[in-house]
């Protein structure tokens, strides 16, 4: 071979940019909102749903709000005897600055709520280096969060020891009660809801009997009513003179209640679980602890991860029913200032539920977007 | 590498009672038996004791007793001289009543947003995600007070009333809509519509026979559509047309005449619609895409149109994914319907409530109350079931 006629590229050819068609943001809202006639139609639809809400809560919310204030006047128009002119209407946050101690605390005595805030940043501390995987040493982390820290916490919200002054829990309110009772409830609800699915799925009758009713009758009621037999009819049930605090008959009937629905979702992870991997922790000769608790239930609770946060944030927001059996959690907070008399104003409720709404919100959100960030972290790939 | 002796089992194989699983069964059953046979002799024996020293008489004697209190809103007729057994029963249509409103407008909106979520405009898609998220995460019982205390109670006094179509206005004492009065003769009319329901079914049956054995189809729903709307008009037109409206009418201080529904009812009818339709949104999204894309393309290339290969082919199967998780959300919707209680509105839990204070039975009015919901769930569930079955893959 004398010459090498043959053409042979030796470099990529660069992309060509996409046609002008295609670019920009005319091209993105042709193609995304006005693809055909009836996609114009929901557009313009659509645009004028968001006006008609958007635009009117952002000025309620922003524009017209009032920000501060010592009184009612502040937030209500002359003819409802302040001084905002008529026709006014906008958010008062002025009246959620002032209470936001209560929010916060409820009636917690004012010079004693460092010893909330010390149990407040002792929380996130704890919590933070569990929930970052890199963060090693897991196993002495949990044993803090979830054993010592709730000596340490009951210790200094109830106080009377160590020179603490005691503090009842009917003075408890706002999110401290919402807070409590929430992780009370997670730490009890778990570990009984996996004892209850084992229990539904034993294979001896009685046990699975007990199991199945009790789930299934707490399932089948609403939370009142499961409230109301902690608060009316769990003192009918102990002898006389033995009494419980409402707060902790609050939490007997919250975690009971979550408990159900946690062994409800524990059942489904251990159903999924193939026969197969039973067998060879029988067959390796495990008793039954050891094959739940080494091989059955790691695997059958990171396939439920997104149940079991479900279950959490709907305790989460359950806890505002305490409301009914007169506690005052958050919501409750809220809910009871809006007849006081310094402060009552048409704008007022709405003002207060925003907020409340705003702080169950970032709860319940940040919990389920950790759910999906473990889901996707423990995701191992063999996914039947 | 060392070889392990394994020690032989001598005794002829019999390990000893203590690792029998069964024995070990037996011993754990009669433990958890005794246990909690204790208990419940334990809490008996309080129960009794507190309820013979406050003087409380069990048994459900007090349910003829007179009740002594109004409810604010009832479907049957109540006054404070009825009994408590009647209190009960207009507290458990209102639950019912409430509830069944609650679960058909939940199921439109949330069908809806679900779909939404799924489309491929942009905007119909970002609002319906932002829908769901913020309904999603806040608690239903603050969604009630918003829809109490923050929209319906700072409406316009009834001298101010807002005016809305059809002679209906709208104040911070609810919705007043006409009335029908139904005048001689309109008992025909329900009659028309049962021998057009009734027809109607049996049009579809027929229908379907036919297409199963010669492929020719027929136009079900017009048919059915004619017969069930078209037959009562019919009749009304015969009769002579026995309807008037009563129009609430405006006078100095309020409103007079016509359908009123309470505040209290159309918060909790709205809140639990409203937060109900997010979850319900998200079951139907898992449910369309839990449908394999080779199944439209398959129906594409069968040659139906859109509109069938929706209605055919994606809709039957999403149906399968969606009901059972549905009617775990039509449930909810039922128990949330007890919160109630928190607004006044007087639903089963609410009037149960005040019977209980009044009267100190709580065992009975707790005995009623769990009756009631486990079987209104039961009811629920047996009739998904069977809807659930009805659509279930039929496999050879």
């Amino acid at each position: 071979m004398s010459e090498n006629i043959g053409y042979v590229r030796t470099e990529m050819a660069l992309p060509e940019p996409a046609p002008p068609r295609e670019r920009g943001p005319v091209a993105w809202a042709r193609k995304n909102l006005f693809a055909t006639p009836v996609d114009s139609i929901l557009t313009f639809i659509g645009l004028a749903i968001a006006a008609t809400i958007v635009v009117p809560l952002f000025q309620w919310a922003l524009v017209n709000a009032q920000w501060t204030g010592t009184d009612r006047t502040y937030c209500s128009t002359v003819a409802q005897g302040g001084i905002q002119p008529d026709g006014w209407s906008g958010a008062c946050w002025a009246f959620v600055k002032a209470k936001f101690g209560q929010f916060m605390f409820g009636r917690y005595p004012i010079e004693e709520r460092w010893r909330v805030i010390l149990v407040a940043i002792m929380f996130v501390v704890l919590l933070v280096p569990l929930m970052v995987p890199r963060v090693p040493r897991k196993g002495l982390n949990a044993f803090l969060l979830f054993l010592v820290f709730p000596v340490v916490a009951y210790v200094l919200l109830v106080g009377d020891m160590f020179g603490l002054t005691h503090v009842e829990t009917p003075l408890w309110g706002g999110l401290l009660v919402t807070l409590a009772l929430s992780f009370v409830g997670i730490v009890v609800s778990l570990p009984l809801g996996i004892l209850l699915a084992l229990g539904r799925r034993s294979k001896m009758p009685v046990v699975k009997m007990v199991s199945v009713i009790f789930i299934e009758t707490v399932r089948g009621v609403p939370l009142i009513t499961v409230l109301f037999m902690a608060s009316v009819m769990l003192p009918l049930f102990l002898p006389a003179g033995m009494s419980f605090d409402k707060f902790l008959r609050a939490l007997i009937g919250v975690s009971l209640f979550a408990s159900a629905y946690m062994a409800e979702v524990v059942r489904g992870g251990l159903q999924a679980i193939p026969k197969g991997q039973y067998e060879g922790a029988d067959s390796l000769g495990l008793s039954y602890w050891q094959k739940m608790g080494l091989i059955v239930l790691p695997q059958a609770l990171k396939l439920v991860i997104p149940g079991i946060v479900n279950t959490f944030i709907g305790m989460f927001k359950d806890t505002s029913l305490v409301y009914i059996i007169s506690m005052f959690d958050l919501l409750g907070v809220v809910r009871q200032n809006f007849s006081d008399p310094a402060w009552a104003s048409p704008q007022t409720p709405a003002s207060g539920l925003v907020f409340a709404a705003l702080v169950f919100w970032m709860f319940c959100f940040g919990m389920s977007r950790y759910s999906i960030y473990m889901e996707q972290r423990l995701d191992t790939g063999h996914k039947r | 590498m060392a070889t392990q002796d394994i020690p032989r089992d001598v005794g002829g194989g019999r390990a000893s009672l203590l690792y029998d699983p069964k024995v070990r069964g037996i011993f754990v059953q009669a433990l958890v038996v005794v246990a909690l046979g204790v208990l419940v002799y334990w809490i008996v024996g309080n129960t009794a004791e507190n309820l013979k020293r406050a003087n409380v008489a069990s048994g459900f004697g007090f349910l003829n007793g007179r009740a002594g209190f109004d409810l604010s809103d009832t479907p049957i007729q109540f006054d404070s001289d009825s009994t408590y057994r009647r209190a009960l029963l207009a507290g458990f249509l209102n639950t019912v009543i409430v509830a069944l409103a609650g679960i058909v407008t939940a199921t439109i909106i949330g069908f809806l947003l679900g779909v939404g979520r799924l489309a491929n405009n942009w905007l119909i898609r970002k609002i319906c995600t932002v829908y769901v998220e913020v309904f999603r995460n806040i608690p239903p019982l603050l969604v009630i007070f918003f829809w109490y205390f923050g929209v319906l109670s700072v409406l316009p006094l009834p001298k101010e009333s807002i005016e809305l179509p059809f002679g209906s206005f709208l104040n911070s004492r609810g919705i007043y809509l006409p009335r029908p009065v139904w005048d001689e003769g309109a008992s025909l009319i329900l009659v028309a519509l049962a021998i057009g329901i009734a027809m109607s079914v049996f049009v579809a049956r027929r229908a379907k026979q036919r297409q199963m054995a010669t492929g020719q189809p027929f136009p079900v729903l017009w048919v059915s559509i004619a017969l069930i709307v078209g037959l009562p008009l019919l009749a009304l037109a015969a009769t002579g047309f026995p309807l008037t409206f009563d129009l609430p009418k405006k006078s100095t201080f309020n409103l007079t005449g016509g359908f009123q529904i309470k505040p209290e009812f159309l918060a909790l009818y709205l809140a639990l619609s409203f937060y109900t339709a997010s979850f319900i949104a998200e079951i139907v999204r898992a449910g369309i895409k839990g449908v394999s894309r080779g199944q439209s393309e398959a129906a594409a290339a069968l040659g139906l149109r859109s509109g069938q290969t929706l209605r055919l082919v994606v809709v039957p199967q999403a149906l399968r994914i969606v009901i059972p998780p549905l009617t775990s959300q039509y449930l909810n919707l039922t128990k949330n319907s007890s919160l109630a209680i928190a607004i006044g509105y007087p639903d089963l839990v609410a009037v149960g409530g005040t019977v209980l204070n009044q009267t100190g039975q709580a065992i009975e009015i707790v005995t009623i109350w769990m009756v009631v919901y486990l079987g209104l769930s039961l009811i629920t569930s047996a009739f998904m079931n069977w809807f659930n079955a009805k659509m279930a893959l039929v496999e050879r």
